[in-house]
């Protein structure tokens, strides 16, 4: 069955690097531009891998993880989070938020399909 | 195009759209208006750039975006104080941004001495100023961004901690591990691995697809059932991995969960377990069979259970992952869609082919005698109501909000204003304003080069407002407007107003008007417009870059507008631009002149009359003037001025069109007839002949007849340099 991924960025830029990145690799995109659009998805949408990115509108990364883990039907979707920061501080707080995984941008689509391997049933 | 230029014209595209919000965020924040939010945004506007420049390899992009950045998070986190200066630093590094993102995508011109300049500045204002530096803001920004491009080769590779402090014990690094020695894992997860969404399962089949792995499990923690917590961690695992497997590969696997489970990673010294399970190639089912034995707590929270090797699916997750289906489509509901401009613009065309084919028609229908209140005849009157409403929908496409280029020039005016030394607000009215795409390019540079001479020529030092008993900051205003069918741009400053006996001392000077000649305040104001006039004593960086007013005023002719300028000494000065709102059609006025079909801009028309002798009188030798209601005006033979025929032509079997050119006067054109009043689609003349003079463009009338289009300020200009009334256009007459 073909994995479907949910992407949350506000960057139209990354959104569409991600599409062609994950489509290529035979996955199922769902987008979103911030995390409030990002719950609003996963009302009708039960992604196998979430990628977000932190720094965005109305809620960042931080936020979306957050309402995702408290919800007892989304909670076990594996989340990666997209972001620049290669500071451990940013990622220490993705994952305490409970980010199972991150992706440093500039990103490799090898790299990021391989990721989503690792954290995907 | 491929994907990834696509991709690229996306970025290029979002730039900007988030450069103007960096602008529109630090001025309001300059304004002291901003909150935390408009802060935020401002951050994420150069994140965002950041980001995306990454990808693209845009190093220069990437750096000075780094260190940008650093400052607004300082900023953001209020380690650093938001002060007037700084953030007029902030609105520099915005511009350099821009000029950054411009080099990177056309190879624009960029003054690298100022970006490295802002650079150091960026970094200065982000260590200097901040009450407490953070690593990021302490380390200056050129080697902080150094250091990741490494991260960026490897994609998600640096993962900066130690293991040896991690797991207290001695790290095996890769070179320590020999070829032939195999690795052996030793892994036990804690609850926060699964509450986080990773499995170990997961995990271990990526561990196989490295190569042959003995893996067991080590159930014996499990307790009973009783006393079993559905979301504690009970299982741990060891792996004995065939010695070609290198070990930062199995580490890679394992970079999400060091911190959440005991890892081990090493030389195996002893045979691993007792139970070893070696699982055969194709893994997948073995690895289920392998695991089934597991005791997996059937608890209602089955999502965070870990062992189910290809988790199953509740009932209502079936339900949804059946009904994903329509998800892309449901998510992906979007307001708007891109579509590439030549297909509007090919609408556009055929549109107007429409529209002409549609005139031709009614007056088939006209000619041939039909009854007004016959069905073809209302049929056609619905074609026609409908043929207008589409052209009007198909121009709404291309019509824009003026609003880009005004906010650029809030840009344009800080830098004036630095460069001159002159305190300078920018005040913009009506930028929802719409206007035709075309109009709206074609307007940067005269309005660019407006705002520079409002503030450089207008505007007057801080200490001569003061001395004249005004505020000490100048104001330059921008409006925009819907009048009558066109677009009313004005550009006005508070400054002193034209200096009318500097202008005209140069005028003279440079022999544009006899020293004795009589001008009127509004004539000489004009001469601004004159080619080669400059104000300026001497050469600055602001206006002296070879344009003159004369260009401002030929770029906005050639978009069929007009320019006008009202000035009030002490009080300031006016441009007022009439531009229409599209450059696709033209409500006209057909007449006829010695058996030509022209076609009057309806815009320039006042009213239309039928001399009578008693109002035409002779001045000079060639030219008359026509009395109306107590004025004289000039009287235009358009027939002699186009050149159709020699004789004057008898003003009292002609008719009389009232035209105001852009200087509002008032001028009468002398036609033989008029045959009535028409919509006519604009063809360019230029481009498909060349510049014929006093012809603006070409149509097609409803006879399929090409009729051009009269450019009445050029015959206006050109009967006065005739005349001699007044020199000042004669060089535009013998250009043409």
């Amino acid at each position: 069955m073909k994995k479907v991924i949910l992407t949350v960025d506000d960057s139209r830029t990354i959104r569409e690097m991600l599409r062609t990145a994950l489509a290529d690799a035979g996955m199922d995109v769902l987008q979103a531009e911030d995390g409030v659009h990002g719950l609003e998805v996963l009302q009708s949408a039960m992604p196998d891998v979430i990628v977000t990115d932190i720094n965005m509108p109305r809620m960042d990364g931080f936020g979306f993880i957050e309402a995702v883990r408290s919800n007892d039907q989304y909670r076990a979707i594996p989340i990666l989070v997209l972001t620049t920061e290669s500071m451990d501080e940013k990622k220490d707080r993705a994952r305490r938020a409970g980010a199972t995984g991150w992706i440093v941008k500039p990103f490799d689509p090898v790299k990021l399909v391989s990721a989503i391997n690792r954290v995907a049933a | 195009m491929d994907t990834m230029a696509a991709i690229k014209q996306t970025f290029f595209q979002e730039c900007e759209e988030q450069l103007a919000e960096l602008e529109n965020g630090l001025l309001a924040i300059e304004r002291q208006e901003g909150d935390l939010e408009t802060i935020n945004a401002v951050f994420r506007a150069v994140h965002s750039i950041k980001g995306g420049a990454g990808a693209f390899g845009l190093d220069d992009l990437v750096r000075f975006a780094h260190t940008f950045e650093t400052t607004l998070d300082l900023m953001r986190s209020s380690e650093l104080e938001i002060t007037p200066a700084l953030v007029k630093l902030m609105l520099r590094a915005a511009d350099g941004l821009a000029d950054l993102v411009r080099f990177s995508r056309d190879g624009a011109d960029l003054d690298r001495a100022r970006i490295a300049q802002l650079n150091g500045e960026l970094s200065r204002a982000a260590s200097g100023e901040a009450a407490v530096p953070t690593i990021e803001a302490a380390a200056p920004a050129a080697p902080a961004i150094a250091d990741e491009p490494a991260a960026d080769e490897n994609g998600f590779t640096p993962i900066r901690f130690s293991l040896d402090d991690l797991l207290g014990g001695p790290a095996f690094s890769a070179d320590e591990t020999s070829a032939n020695a195999p690795l052996t894992v030793r892994f036990k997860p804690k609850p926060e691995l699964y509450a986080k969404a990773n499995d170990a399962v997961v995990l271990l089949r990526e561990i196989r697809r490295l190569g042959e792995a003995k893996i067991s499990c080590d159930t014996s923690e499990i307790p009973l059932i009783t006393e079993l917590d559905p979301e504690g961690a009970y299982l741990s695992w060891a792996v004995e991995l065939d010695p070609a497997i290198e070990e930062a590969s199995v580490r890679e696997i394992f970079e999400f969960v060091v911190f959440d489970c005991d890892l081990d990673i090493g030389i195996a010294p002893e045979p691993v377990s007792a139970t070893i399970l070696t699982l055969p190639e194709p893994a997948a089912p073995a690895v289920e069979a392998a695991f089934a034995p597991a005791p997996i707590p059937q608890a209602d929270t089955a999502t965070v259970i870990p062992l189910a090797p290809d988790r199953e699916m509740t009932p209502t997750e079936t339900l949804i992952k059946a009904g994903q289906a329509q998800q892309p489509a449901a998510a992906g509901q979007q307001t708007t869609i891109r579509v590439d401009l030549d297909r509007v613009d090919r609408l556009i065309d055929l549109v107007g082919e429409l529209v002409i084919n549609q005139s031709m028609l009614a007056q088939r229908v006209t000619e041939a005698g039909i009854a007004r209140l016959s069905e073809v005849a209302v049929g056609l009157d619905d074609l026609e109501h409908l043929t207008r409403e589409i052209q009007d929908s198909v121009m709404a496409i291309r019509a824009q909000p003026v609003r880009p280029i005004f906010q650029r020039m809030s840009r344009v005016v800080r830098e004036v204003a630095d460069m001159t030394g002159k305190s300078v607000r920018l005040v913009t009215e009506g930028e929802g304003c719409e206007v035709d795409k075309t109009v709206i390019e074609r307007l940067a540079d005269p309005l660019t080069h407006m705002i520079r001479n409002a503030i450089d020529h207008g505007l007057e030092k801080p200490e001569d407002r003061v001395a004249a008993g005004k505020p000490e900051q100048g104001i330059v205003r921008m409006t925009a407007a819907h009048r009558s069918g066109r677009v009313i741009i004005e550009v006005s400053d508070d400054g002193a107003g034209i200096n009318r006996a500097r202008v005209r001392e140069i005028a003279v000077k440079k022999g544009l008007i006899e020293a004795n000649a009589q001008l009127s305040d509004s004539e000489i104001d004009d001469l601004i417009f004159h080619p080669g006039f400059s104000t300026a004593s001497s050469i600055s960086d602001v206006s002296g870059r070879g344009v003159g007013m004369d260009v401002v005023k030929r770029s906005i002719q050639a978009l069929g507008g007009r320019i006008s300028i009202t000035s009030r000494p002490g009080r300031g000065t006016v441009f007022t631009l009439s531009l229409p709102l599209t450059l696709a059609v033209l409500d006209g006025m057909v007449v006829t002149v010695s058996g030509q079909t022209l076609v009057v801009p309806l815009t320039a028309i006042v009213e239309t009359l039928q001399p009578k002798k008693q109002d035409v009188h002779g001045l000079g030798d060639t030219s008359r003037v026509i009395a109306i209601r107590g004025s004289f005006v000039p009287l235009i033979d358009i027939g002699r001025e186009l050149g159709y025929r020699d004789e004057e032509a008898d003003p009292l079997n002609s008719v009389a069109i009232m035209v105001e050119s852009e200087n509002r006067s008032q001028s009468a054109l002398l036609v033989d007839g008029i045959i009535g009043q028409q919509q006519v689609v604009i063809k360019s003349l230029e481009t498909n002949y060349g510049h014929v003079f006093g012809v603006a463009a070409a149509t097609i009338l409803g006879d399929g007849r090409v009729a051009v289009i009269l450019d009445v300020d050029a015959v206006v200009a050109g009967s006065r340099a005739d005349t001699g009334r007044s020199d000042i256009s004669n060089r535009k007459r013998n250009a043409a």
